[in-house]
Formats: structure tokens, sequence, C-alpha cells
């Protein structure tokens, strides 16, 4: 398998000019015969698809939502990074670049997040042409926060709803070029597998998810801006559609798949309040700021507290365990989201956990509201709290939030070059679905900012080499017998799926798989463990495809089959991910590893062993893939530990 | 790039469909003709209140209005005219409405937060103005057959009295003439107005029409404001009260009338 | 762990767009005071399949009240009428036990239903693709400070981007009026420096495609204010209002 970066050479910062430079250009005049497809409308894929077809490709665009607008995009909350130092306080591309890198514990490409860092300044601009009300000063300028414990003020934001603003922003260029005839359109409609052709990427086979109808598209090239895995773990704080399958399909078709183990696990979450839950919810981490983190000392006080019967204000300062405060006194409450989300794990692992089922924290504002008084707390977290009563019920004014982590992010994904393209030619891989910018943890505010800069500036570039070196007479017919062949495959898996009409829903399974991924692949990994799961995982596989209940038909919506079709997905894909926790032996970023951590119980991160991105290979069904290692060079960023003391 | 039927700004063919094919442009067509009966509205309301005022103030009035001759026909014209078109795009914005929600909920209106099932369903005036509409319609036919057209059979005293409906009213000693006045008789509106009251039906049902035509005003005036785009945060609750204000004033200044008649307070 | 309730659900049920439809009755027993509403439907859902029955179609995404997907009305009322809250955020304790719950799919003609309580709403994506956009070609725009915007048109602006384009206001009018929808928009838009060169242009556009989307017209009931998850004031239809008939005006008068 061919792991060629094709990083540019020169000087860091000039990589980029100099390969736009290098890049071959499609002539204006041909750009039209070109066909795109992207799959997924996202911020990546929604600013991609506006792009090119600004460019003058013919775009055909998929989504599996009822409208390009509801992509879970939308649902970030804190902001967006550019290093625009507006603020006047020494920020730069150098430091954002710096910050990422050092961020990502040193297992991202150097040269990606420079660039990531150079486009970000264009992102904003961009956003404010297309009438994103970004929060402003009185003067009319655009105001800025420091968050996640940046050292700068480098974040912008729209309200607490700065993923909503950039999508509907996105979504404006994209509805723009819909109505010019530029993009064809097709929403509620899933992506099942991709074709290739000769080795290249040259389209999709989709199902309209209201007929069932399983058509072919033909392109140059495919696109892909699926997002992320985070529902393998069946709760998370993803939407409840998010999937894998765009990516996990790529991947049995031969794309690598790299890093799948960086999961990213907030800190900050509502905690599960029983079997019944469907998915988590996210509180910004802004919270963390002015909120104090504890749990009672004595297990048998959070007994009592989990029974119901004391009220976390009897208990005494004394009694209570403020343990982020104690065990990282310069940083606090304020430590990074992985260190933060071990920490609960650890002390509701110790039977401190204060919620019926034992894993919740408390997160205090009484010393805030003491300090600041009620109305300025409201002021500053009003929505938070209004929505944390909306879900618990519960006033957190007057007793304590409760909190637990939750899966939110995924750092890995199908593996990419420089120019985002994957090792399979003609197909690209932007946003969340790819593996390249956030190592193995992502920055807070910087998801935003990848999506945007991979849709918007870098791959309408890139993606014009591939389509210059193919040329335009290239679109394979979707007579032809490869698209045949896959459309075989996604019907016959389909028949299957509906044919086996045992006795389990396709949630029981999915429910049960992420439980299995939570426990052995969650917040903290061990080797026994994840061989534990890899037993599990291949017995609940084969349980499925024997045992499991879709009512209805193909004909019609039928959102069982949609589910099961992704729970098959995240079945074969949850192994994926423990065979790559299980090969990398370290701590580093969202991956901890008991087994290597250091006596104060901190990750320990292996650099001369692992600094290298793994890459799998799919080798058929019954045989394990295959890891490949892309080795991570660091010429700006010298590699140090982490340390939050 | 305009298809213009002359060169006059407003004329063209697109300011027209802007105007009377859209949505909002018929919102403003009703709108602006209900401001317009807004003030035939409080015209009339201020020449009624005249009779308070003795029968020579309020007949001398209705002379002059009279007298205007060909004015009067242009004023009436275009009253219709205000009528006409506000009838019918309350017609047409109706039938549209219909289609565009043609299945009704089988749920009954319950909130979870229940207090907050008033402000859900919108208040009763709202839902109810194409009908407060049309029998205020119909009852202003009745009201021009019975003071305009002057129509005998529909007065309740037709029968009582001597010859038609008109020579009762004209010929009768209550008639003030004023010196030089020849030709066709005046009417004797304050008594037309009296004897019309006197009838308990009559009055009954002019109240109950006034009181439709406020309600009908209490909606339609703050809907007038909204939908020619007055309202915005800071007047918005202004030109609510505005509105329910100056229909409660309206409503009170019409019903004094036949009150007055019918407590003998106007003889 | 919250109480249990257990409850009569009505839905309507309809399996295709050609298919007349019914409204049919589930028990919802022992359901935790603690689930959302859509829990609650997923609950019901499972087990309707382990019945071998096909489950409620209804649509939701986010389920953290951003999305706009699920769109349902309970008890007659869009979103189930908790202030300022989409059916995805509604939880169960707002109910009382024995309660019978009717459910239905958003009703509109310009919004026909797929499935069960899934309807098709791309008549506002249409409306956005008619002129609810700003014409800047990625890459060609000016430095974002620029332009420097009054922070209370910014926020004003984005009391009306808020909107989650769910449809609950054309859901809960009785007229099934998309004028909200709109006005949030075409308010937005005109209210930033950046999109005034096509401000005339959009507002016409975009009240032209409503039009033909076969929505109803604004009668000012307030209703749907009243079940706006975002809770967007109805002072912005009236700016649309202002902002149409300005359009008109400088259609005319600027050639």
């Amino acid at each position: 398998m061919n792991l060629d970066a094709k990083i540019p050479t020169g000087s860091m910062a000039q990589k980029w000019d100099k390969h736009r430079f290098d890049l071959k250009l499609v002539n204006p005049a041909n750009k039209r015969k070109y066909e795109v497809i992207v799959v997924g409308s996202g911020l990546a894929g929604a600013s991609a698809a506006a792009s090119m077809a600004e460019l003058g490709y013919n775009v055909k665009c998929f989504c599996y939502q009822d409208s390009p607008r509801r992509a879970h995009s939308i649902a970030a909350q804190g902001g967006i990074n550019a290093a625009k130092n507006y603020q006047n306080d020494g920020d730069s591309v150098y430091r954002l670049f710096y910050d990422t890198v050092k961020g990502g514990d040193y297992r991202s490409r150097e040269a990606n997040v420079y660039r990531l860092a150079q486009v970000s300044v264009d992102i904003i601009d961009q956003c404010a042409a297309q009438g994103v009300p970004f929060a402003r000063e009185y003067g009319g300028l655009l105001a800025n926060r420091s968050f996640g414990g940046a050292q700068v003020s480098r974040t912008f934001y729209a309200r607490g709803q700065t993923g909503q603003q950039l999508l509907l922003g996105a979504y404006s260029s994209l509805c723009r070029q819909i109505g010019l005839g530029k993009v064809q359109m097709f929403p509620r409609t899933e992506m099942l597998d991709v074709v290739l052709i000769d080795g290249h990427a040259k389209g999709v086979i989709v199902r309209d998810m209201v007929t069932g109808e399983i058509s072919r598209h033909s392109a140059h090239t495919v696109v892909l801006a699926t997002g992320g895995y985070g529902n393998v773990f069946y709760l998370s704080t993803n939407a409840m559609g998010c999937n894998v399958t765009a990516t996990h399909r790529a991947y049995k078709r031969g794309a690598a798949f790299a890093n799948p183990c960086y999961t990213q696990i907030h800190p900050t979450c509502i905690p599960v309040s029983g079997d019944h839950q469907s998915k988590l919810t996210l509180m910004s981490e802004s919270l963390r700021n002015d909120g104090r983190v504890w749990v009672p000392k004595s297990q048998d006080v959070a007994e009592k507290i989990r029974r119901g019967e004391i009220n976390p204000s009897g208990i005494a300062e004394v009694d209570r365990d403020y343990y982020l405060e104690r065990k990282y006194p310069s940083f606090g409450n304020l430590v990074p989201r992985d260190v933060a989300s071990r920490n609960a794990k650890e002390a509701c692992d110790e039977g401190r956990g204060v919620v019926g089922s034992g894993l919740g924290v408390y997160l205090d504002f009484a010393d805030a509201i003491g300090r600041m008084g009620e109305d300025v707390v409201r002021e500053r977290y009003g929505n938070l709290f209004d929505m944390y009563e909306k879900i618990t019920g519960s006033n957190a004014y007057q007793n304590p939030m409760t909190i637990y982590p939750a899966v939110h992010y995924t750092m890995g994904g199908l593996w990419v070059d420089y120019n985002l393209m994957s090792n399979i030619p003609g197909l690209f891989v932007i946003g969340e679905a790819n593996f390249s910018d956030h190592g193995a943890n992502r920055l807070g505010a910087s998801a935003l900012m990848q999506g945007l800069a991979d849709g918007y500036f870098v791959l309408p570039y890139t993606i014009g080499q591939y389509l210059a070196e193919i040329g335009p007479d290239e679109r394979p017919s979707e007579a032809s017998s490869e698209f045949g062949g896959v459309e075989e495959s996604v019907k016959s898996r389909i028949d299957k799926l509906l044919s086996i009409k045992g006795k389990r829903t396709p949630t029981s399974f999915h429910r049960e798989l992420g439980q299995i991924i939570w426990d052995k692949c969650g917040m903290s990994r061990s080797e026994s463990g994840l061989n534990e799961a890899l037993e599990k995982l291949p017995a609940l596989r084969q349980e499925f495809w024997e045992n499991l209940n879709v009512p209805g038909e193909n004909g019609s919506l039928n959102q069982s089959l949609e589910l099961a079709g992704r729970v098959a997905d995240f079945l074969e894909f949850g192994e994926l991910m423990c065979r790559d926790a299980l090969q990398r032996e370290e701590s580093c970023g969202g991956h901890f590893r008991e087994e290597h951590q250091t006596e104060e119980g901190e990750a320990k991160r292996d650099d001369e062993n692992f600094s290298f991105v793994g890459a799998w290979e799919y080798k058929g069904a019954d045989s394990t893939p295959q890891i490949h290692k892309e080795e991570l060079t660091y010429e700006e960023v010298k590699m140090t530990q982490r340390s939050y003391k | 790039m305009k298809a213009k039927i002359c060169a006059i700004p407003f004329l063209s063919m697109d300011f027209i469909k802007g105007i009377f094919s859209t949505s909002l442009g018929r919102k403003y067509i009703m709108a602006i003709t209900g401001a317009g009966l807004f003030g035939f509205i409080i015209a009339h309301l201020i020449g009624n209140l005249l009779v308070f005022a003795g029968p020579e103030a309020i007949n001398t009035y209705a002379k002059k209005l009279h007298d205007l001759g060909p004015l009067l026909w242009v004023a009436r014209l275009g009253l219709l005219g205000m009528v006409g078109l506000h009838i019918w795009s309350a017609i047409k914005l109706t039938t549209e409405n219909r289609e565009a929600r043609a299945v009704p909920y089988e749920g009954e209106v319950a909130p979870v937060d229940n207090h907050r099932r008033d402000e859900i369903i919108s208040n009763f005036a709202a839902r109810t103005m194409i009908y407060s509409g049309l029998i205020i319609a119909a009852f202003a036919f009745y009201h021009l057959a019975h003071y305009t057209w002057k129509v005998p059979q529909i007065n309740g005293v037709a029968g009582e009295v001597e010859g038609d409906f008109e020579t009762y009213y004209v010929a009768d000693d209550m008639v003030t003439r004023k010196e030089g006045q020849e030709g066709e008789d005046p009417a004797d509106v304050y008594r037309m107005v009296v004897i019309g009251f006197k009838v308990p039906w009559v009055s009954g049902f002019y109240l109950v029409a006034i009181g439709l035509l406020c309600f009908h005003l209490s909606h339609g005036l703050s809907a007038m404001f909204q939908s020619l785009g007055f309202k915005n945060k800071k007047h918005g609750p202004l030109l609510d009260k505005f509105a329910i204000g100056s229909s409660v004033l309206i409503f009170l200044g019409y019903i004094s009338i036949p009150i007055s008649v019918l407590l003998e307070v106007i003889k | 762990m919250g109480k249990d309730l257990n409850l009569k659900l009505k839905v309507w049920r309809q399996d295709n767009a050609d298919d007349h439809g019914r409204f049919e009755e589930y028990g919802a027993n022992g359901i935790d005071t603690d689930m959302s509403f859509l829990e609650m439907l997923d609950v019901v859902n499972e087990g309707l399949i382990e019945d071998d029955r096909e489950p409620i179609a209804f649509d939701s995404d986010c389920r953290e009240g951003i999305c706009g997907t699920c769109s349902m009305v309970i008890n007659g009322v869009a979103h189930g009428g908790q202030k300022g809250t989409t059916a995805c955020q509604l939880h169960m304790r707002h109910f009382s036990d024995g309660a019978t719950i009717t459910i239905e799919p958003w009703r509109a003609t310009a919004f026909p239903v797929h499935r069960d309580l899934v309807v098709d709403r791309t008549a506002f994506d249409r409306i956005q693709q008619a002129g609810g956009f700003i014409s800047v070609r990625t890459g060609s725009v000016p430095d974002a400070n620029a332009t420097p915007v009054p922070k209370d048109d910014s926020d004003l602006a984005m009391d009306a981007a808020q909107c989650i384009g769910c449809g609950a206001c054309v859901a809960s009018c009785k007229n099934a009026s998309a004028m909200l929808f709109v006005a949030a928009k075409v308010s937005h838009l005109s209210l930033v420096p950046q999109g005034q060169p096509e401000r005339e242009r959009r507002a016409l556009a975009m009240v032209e495609q409503m039009d033909k989307e076969g929505f109803g017209n604004c009668t000012v009931t307030g209703s749907c204010e009243a079940v706006c998850p975002k809770e967007i004031p109805l002072d912005f239809i009236a700016r649309m209002n202002r902002e149409y008939g300005r359009a008109l005006i400088k259609r005319e008068t600027s050639s």
C-alpha cells in the first residue's frame, strides 16, 4: 500500500503556496465537462460542493438528512479558531499551528496542520461575507474569546450556535449553486457503496430513503464528507443518523483507515439517565471556567447521594474531593478534555460517582454564584442552565450540575495525502471523515475550522490536479459491469438484512455494541479488555446476521432498515477500532492505554516507537486487516510530554 | 428588462403583479383598503354623533353631504372600490389558506405548558376575521337599504305609517326647512335615526353588527400595521394598544346612538 | 431515575404519500419521566418491532434541538408546547400517568407526508435556493473586519438567523403560512451590510417562491411565534412586509 503523503518540499511556511503553484490547473472551459460527487453536506461537504460548483464543475451532492442544512456540524456550540490576531495578543499562523500539533499530542502531520492554520484566516473572511452574524463589539468589529484553555483569544463565535451559523452560511452558498443548476442535490439519499473502475473512484451507489430505489451515479471523482464514527459507541453526542457506512465501505474497497482508535471524549455532557437513552447532550466546555468539579471523598457518602438519601449541598467542604484542583493545581478545572474525562471516569470507577447509575460527577457553581452573584452566572451560562433543566428537570442554580464524559469527535478517519486524496485515486476525503489534522486529540473550536478549510480552501485547489491528470473524457458509463457488480452487492445486502427475520431489533444490537466499545475501547483501554472486545464482537456480529429483525420492506421509507445497515457496518468497524487501539502500545491524546502511564497515572507517549499514522488495509472478510505506517517527522515543533500539573 | 405598460412608475406589469398576485401584495391591498375603510368609519361616526347636537346639526350636515353631488359619487365609488378590494383579497386569501392547510388536526390543542394554550391557538378575533367580515358586509348592505335606499320592507315600521317609506320621513312635520331650499326635500336624518332605532330588533342587529365590526377592527388594525410593516419591537405593543383602544372607542361611539334612542335620551 | 408512566398513544399512520392514512392506538407502558418524547417513541417502536410490526416512522437527528429535523404535532401543538422547545427536547415529566397523547405529522399542503410522521420539507430548501443567500464566491471576499457591523444590527440579525427550519411555524399556522420562516431569512440578510446589494432581489424572489410552494398567507394570529423553538418573534414578519414593499418600490424607481 502506497502511503506517500506527497508533502511539498520547501520551508513549512511556503509549502502550501509552492504547492498551489505546482498544482495543475483545469482549463476554465473544461471545468464544466467534469462531474464531481460530494457525499455529505455538513461544513466540509457543503462548502466543497458550493466552491467547486462556483469554479464550474458539475456537482452532485448527497445527504441522508431531509435537507443539507441539518448536517450535524450544526450542533457545534463553541466557536471556530482562526489566526487573525485581531486581539493583538500575540497570535499568529505559527502559534495556531504549534498549538494544534501540540494539542494533537504530536500525532498529526505538520504540513497539513500548518496549512490549516494558514487558511483559517480566510475562513472568517468568507463566512463574514456570507452574512454569518458573528459576535461583535460595539465598534462593529468581530469579537473573540479564549477557548479550551488557549492562551490567546482566537475563537470567533455566534452565541452558542457557531456551528449552526457557519453551516447555514455554507448551506446558503450551496443553495445558490443549486438554484443556478450547478449542484444537483439529493437529500434523503444514503450512499451505500463506492464504485472503483481501474482502481479509481468513479461513482457511488445510493439508496433513496423515501422510495428505497437503488441508483448508480458516476463521476470523474468522488468526495466523501461524511463525518465521524462516534456513533459506534451507540451513545455519543453525534446525531442519530451519523454513521460510518460511507467511509467503512470505502475502506472495504481499498481505502486505508487511519488511526481509528483516536476518539475524543468530551468531559461536560449530561449523564445517562437510563437504558432508554438515545443520545447524549454536550454542554459547552466554557462551563468549566467557573464551575468546580468534585465528588465526595468517601464511597459511603456517594452511595447515599445515589440513593437520594442526602443532598450534595449538605456535604461539608472537608468531605468533598475537588480532584482536578487537587491533582492539577496550575490548570485545575481547565485541564484538557482527555484529562478531565479520564479523571471523572476514575472517580466513578472508585465508587464515588453521584448520579443513579454511578456515572456522574458534580460541576458546582455555588462558589461562582457566591462570588459573582446569580445574575452574572445567569448572563454567562443562562442558556446552558436552561438546557440542563430542560433535560434533567433539575435547577443548576440551586443544585450542582452533574456531568459525565461522552464521545464527541473522532480524530481517526480515512487516510489522505496532502491533497486530501485517499490511497484510492480519485477518492477525496474531507472534514471529520479524514484523519489528517488533529492527531490524537482535537483542540476546542478546531473542528469547524478544519471542515471549512478542507471544503472552501484546500480541496477546490487540490482536486484540480487529479482532474487535470485524468482529463475530462474519463467519466465511465453507469451501465458498466463495475457499477452493476457493486449495485448487486448493495441490493443483496439489503435483501439479506430484510430476510433474516430473527428476534432482535437493530437498536438492541447497536446498544450492545456500544456498551462493549465504551467499556473496552472508551476512555481507557487495556490489552486484556481489547482482546475481550475482539472476542465478543465477532460473536455479536454473527448473532446480528442470524437474529436480526427488520420489519417492512425496501420499497418505502424504512428507518429500521437504514439503521440495520449502519449497525452492520459499525459492528465491523468496531473491531477495527479495537485492533488499532491494541496495536498502539502507548497513551496519546484521546487514546489512553492503562499499561502506559506515568507513576502519577498520566498518559505516557512513546515517540520512539509510535510516532506514526496507523493506516489499516482491508484484507477480506475472513482475514485480519493489515496495518501500514506513515512515519511522522517533526521539523518545526519539538515533541514534549504534556503536563498540566 | 421590465414590461412597462406605460412610462409611469408603479404601473408596470411587474408592480401590478407584485401587488395583486403575491401573498404579501394582497396583504397590502387588504391593509390599505382596511385603512381607508377605517377612515370612513371614523368620519361616519363623527357625522352620526351630530345627532346629539340636535336635529338641525345633523340634518344640515346630511344636506351638505348630499349637495356635494358628483363628489359624493366619487367618494361612494371609492368606498365601494375599497370594500370590493377588501372583500376580494379576503376571499382570495381565505381560499388559498384553506388549500394550504387542507387537513385539520385531530388532537385537541393541549400544550404541555397549558397556560400557553391561548397564545398557540391565537385569539378568536384573528381566527374569525372572514366571518366577522362577511357578517359586517351583510349588515352594511342592510344598513344601506335601511337608511340610504330606504327600502320600506326592512325598517320594522313599514305598514304602521301611511305612504311609502321615503314620503313618511320627508313629509313629517319634523322636517326642518331652511329658507331658500327648493327642489327635492332633504331627508330628515334625525327622525330617520330616531324612528329607526326605536325598533328594538333594528337596534339589536345594529349593536351586534357594531360589536362585530369593532371585534374585526381590534385584530384588523393591528394586522394592518403588521402587513404594512410598521410594527417592530418598540412600536408593536403600542400599535396593538391603539388597535384595541380605538376599537373600543368606536364601539362606544356608535352604540351610544341606539342606546340613547332606546333610553329616550334622544327623542 | 424518574417515575414510570403508562400512556395511550393515538398516532397517525400512513404508508406513503398516496395512502389515505389512519390513526392507530398503542400503549406506552413503563415510560420513565426522564425520557425525552422521542425516546418514549423509541421504546414504543422497539416493542412494535419485537411484535414484528412496522415501527412508527418519525424524523429526528441531533436530538439536541438545533438541527430542526424532528417534526410532530403532539396533542394538537407543534413540538408539544413547551416554550422554546423542540419535540426532541420535550421530556416525559410534562405528561401525567394515564394520559392519551395524539401524535400527528406537520399538516400543510406544501409539506406532503412521506410516511407516518415524516413529511417532505424540501419546499423550504427551494425558497432558500430562490434567494436566501449572499452571492459571494469562495475567496473573493474582503477582510472580515473591513466591513464593521453595528452590534445591535448583528445581534438582531442573529435573533433571526437562529431559525432551525423545522417548519413548526407552518404546522401551527391555521393557514400553513411559511412567513415566519421566510421572514427570518429575509430579515437576517437584510440587516447585515453584506446583504445589501441583493436586498431587494432576495425579498422578491423568496416571497415569489414561497407563494409558488403553496403556503398560506399570514393572518397575524401569532401561533407561529408561540410554537417556534427559537422563539423568533412576529416582528420579523413585519420587517419582511416592509422589505417586500421597499423592494417593489425600489424596482420601480431605480430604472
